[in-house]
């Protein structure tokens, strides 16, 4: 959970980099638009996108649990997936932070090792690489809605995510941002620990809820679908109004799916038009 | 301090159904880190300070033999005796035959957590040698028969009506109930405590090898007439605790108390360099140093050596989420939060402390505010990877973990199984959109609802998309 020695956001000089998109797994099985998202957001950057397929999950659920011989093996899979591109990005801190801690699963003098340090200086969550590496700017839209952002915590402190969402937040002149009370605490997800403790991660979710919903906005944002899902299963069992969203569903326009854990859409803007971008 | 980790579900549950529990943490959440925040805001120069003071806790712990000798040799030039104690055991044996050698029958204590590791108070009792702490917080606890829940604000867990009963009922004296004369109670009868004891016994925040002194940091001015009254002056501390030089403790010291309290510094910062020489006021006529090992030096060389560097400050329980919720006294052993989830299992095994390491989501605050750099989540991390070897904990959990690797190495059965159970769980969500109950993960469920999925699978779609005629893309893989 330190931050990423790996971390050394350069400006990208090539014409149309070629990214492989890192899906997650959460994103692959329960939310696919975000991943869409995600593509689309990358693509309008000018980056040429590729989805390498035999890429699956991380690894992190086994290397939090202990499982270092497991964790490996994973990290060589994705590692060979994820081989051959100018940046790797994918909409998630906390996977993308995985991939930063793969060098120290291997022996400095490995192979394995040199790989993973490459990746890990390519890899990107997907605000920090349109802000850092990509110096991308939305084009004017008219999605309008009060939302507030959650920082989640491996995004957060493995890769100093915190600037890049709010500036592009800031690029959408309809939306404003407003922030809640300790946007930077954890929300109480932690993985398998919100199901081993999970009446201590319902107080922490609960907490969070609050927070969110004292924030009187109509959309809670975050960058990672693990928090999210936790904050919006929290609020939907409680009753709130409060709609929960990956981050690029909103940069990207990506609004046609209701938000999460929701049964019916709610329109954020007056009138539909097609969004432009500028590189 | 009888072990209770192994009942960490239980206790933290029951703290979680604690109001008053619950207000005091509230209020312990809302003064320090702010607190910790305006000093930090005030010295520019921290992170700075941090590097230097993990490199010089680093030369410390790894020639921690040459500091230590050192420190015993200018400890003994200066009249005073260093005892070394591998184990608890040995540590309060020690104490025991010093304060029988003069006949100790009272004996004041300041603030120490290394004496609750060693559970001193309770083998000086069963040697007929009664114990008194003079730290408030420590005052109050011992009157209750109550353990410390934090290792700075021992006895935040309590409210105001809480000492104001116990005072009554151990004092015998009419109910108060303003702070203010509650505490001149306390200061009345702990005056006749420090001037009776035989032997006063402190603990150290650090100790100096170039001076051979140790030193205590405090708030109450408690410590320093415990250490300066009695004949006898008994410092008990753990080894990792020594800093080369004056210089560098003055490093620590502006460290310690801005990331603990938020203070500049604390109220009574006190060097103690030996018994009472020719020509002093006061002081003691003895002067003792117990240096605890206690596991730690099984700890120098290995993967978690970095925990040695910690000082004590509390910022990592301050600031952590699940400390946040249940209090210190859920972990069940001396030393709770992080810092706790990473020592106990140490000392008290971690077939004993299993949930300490776990009961954590890694979101690293303590690790950001950890003034010497400790990597916590890491450290904690290290102790699954034991548990997970060594087959301790769920087996439930390990069998999972186990079985949900052998699906995500293998791509194409896990895409097939993702594109099998997905619609599966959309079509059981229904109309609502989320899921109310789960035949496995009920932790999720007890508590809040599972939003559904949309269905297809990213890559059912994705390889669905790029299987189009190929005169609608130009690119391999590329919608």
């Amino acid at each position: 959970m330190s931050r990423s020695p790996y971390l050394q956001p350069s400006k990208n000089t090539l014409t149309q980099p070629k990214v492989a998109l890192f899906v997650t797994c959460l994103a692959d099985a329960m939310r696919p638009s975000v991943a869409f998202a995600t593509v689309k957001l990358l693509q309008a950057a000018g980056c040429v996108v590729q989805v390498p397929a035999s890429q699956t999950c991380c690894g992190q659920p086994a290397f939090n649990s202990g499982d270092r011989n497991n964790t490996r093996l994973i990290a060589q899979q994705t590692m060979a997936a994820l081989e051959g591109y100018d940046y790797v990005v994918g909409p998630s801190g906390s996977c993308i932070g995985m991939l930063h801690q793969y060098p120290e699963l291997f022996d400095e003098t490995s192979k394995d090792f040199q790989t993973a340090q490459k990746l890990a200086r390519q890899a990107y969550e997907i605000t920090s690489f349109l802000v850092d590496v990509m110096d991308f700017k939305l084009a004017p839209n008219d999605t309008k809605a009060q939302v507030t952002y959650h920082d989640s915590c491996a995004g957060l402190r493995e890769l100093d995510i915190h600037r890049q969402p709010r500036q592009l937040l800031a690029q959408m002149p309809n939306i404003e941002l407003k922030e809640m009370q300790e946007a930077d605490t954890c929300c109480g997800f932690g993985g398998t620990f919100c199901i081993k403790y999970p009446d201590i991660s319902n107080r922490m979710v609960e907490h969070k809820a609050d927070n969110a919903n004292a924030s009187q906005v109509q959309l809670l944002v975050g960058g990672d679908l693990g928090c999210l899902m936790n904050m919006a299963g929290k609020l939907k069992r409680q009753g709130s109004n409060l709609q929960t969203r990956h981050i690029v569903e909103l940069l990207a326009d990506a609004l046609d799916l209701p938000a999460l854990g929701e049964a019916h859409n709610t329109e954020l803007r007056s009138a539909s038009i097609n969004l432009a971008y500028e590189g | 301090m009888d072990i209770n980790s192994p009942d960490f579900i239980a206790r933290s549950k029951s703290a979680l159904n604690d109001a008053n529990l619950q207000t005091a943490l509230q209020n312990l959440k809302a003064g320090f880190p702010s607190k910790r925040r305006k000093a930090m805001e005030r010295m520019p120069e921290f992170d700075a300070m941090r590097d230097q003071a993990v490199v010089i806790k680093d030369k410390v712990i790894e020639n921690l033999d040459f500091y230590l000798e050192t420190f015993e040799n200018k400890v003994h030039a200066s009249g005073g005796h260093v005892h070394w104690a591998q184990t608890s055991d040995e540590a309060c044996q020690t104490i025991v035959d010093i304060c029988r050698s003069v006949n100790a029958k009272t004996v004041t204590k300041g603030k120490s957590m290394v004496t609750e590791e060693i559970n001193l108070n309770e083998f000086l009792e069963k040697h007929n040698i009664t114990p008194i702490e003079t730290d408030l917080g420590e005052y109050i606890l011992q009157l209750r028969g109550d353990h410390p829940s934090h290792i700075i604000a021992p006895a935040i867990h309590l409210n105001l009506p809480q000492v104001s009963d116990i005072f009554a009922e151990k004092h015998n004296l009419p109910r108060k109930e303003d702070p203010a004369e509650l505490m001149q109670e306390a200061r009345d009868i702990m005056r006749d405590h420090f001037i009776a004891a035989d032997v006063g016994i402190t603990g150290a925040n650090f100790f100096v090898a170039e001076t051979g002194s140790t030193m205590i940091v405090t708030n109450e001015g408690n410590g320093d007439l415990t250490q300066t009254l009695p004949k006898v002056h008994i410092v008990v501390t753990s080894i990792e605790k020594c800093v080369p030089t004056l210089e560098d403790l003055s490093l620590f010291m502006r460290l310690l108390s801005r990331s603990a309290t938020g203070q500049e510094s604390a109220v009574y910062n006190t060097l103690s360099s030996g018994p009472r020489q020719t020509g002093d006021q006061d002081g003691p006529e003895q002067f003792h140093v117990v240096l605890v090992d206690n596991g730690r030096s099984d700890m120098v060389g290995d993967e978690q050596q970095d925990m040695l560097r910690c000082i004590r400050c509390s910022a990592c329980m301050n600031h952590c989420p699940v400390y946040s919720q249940i209090g210190g006294h859920a972990y069940g052993w001396v030393y709770p939060g992080p810092m706790g989830s990473v020592l106990t299992p140490k000392m008290i095994g971690i077939d004993q402390a299993g949930h300490l390491p776990n009961a954590s989501t890694f979101c690293g605050k303590c690790e950001a505010v950890c003034p010497v750099r400790i990597p916590l989540p890491k450290l904690m991390r290290t102790w699954r990877e034991r548990q997970f070897e060594q087959n301790l904990g769920s087996a439930a959990n390990r069998w999972g973990i186990r079985f949900w690797s052998a699906m995500v190495k293998r791509p194409k059965l896990y895409h097939a199984m993702t594109r099998f159970t997905m619609p599966l769980m959309k079509l059981w969500a229904g109309k609502k959109n989320r899921l109310h109950s789960l035949p496995i993960g009920r932790g999720w469920t007890l508590w809040r609802d599972l939003p559904a999925p949309e269905g297809k699978t990213f890559m059912q779609q994705w390889q669905a998309q790029t299987k189009q005629p190929k005169q609608h893309t130009d690119k391999e893989m590329q919608p």
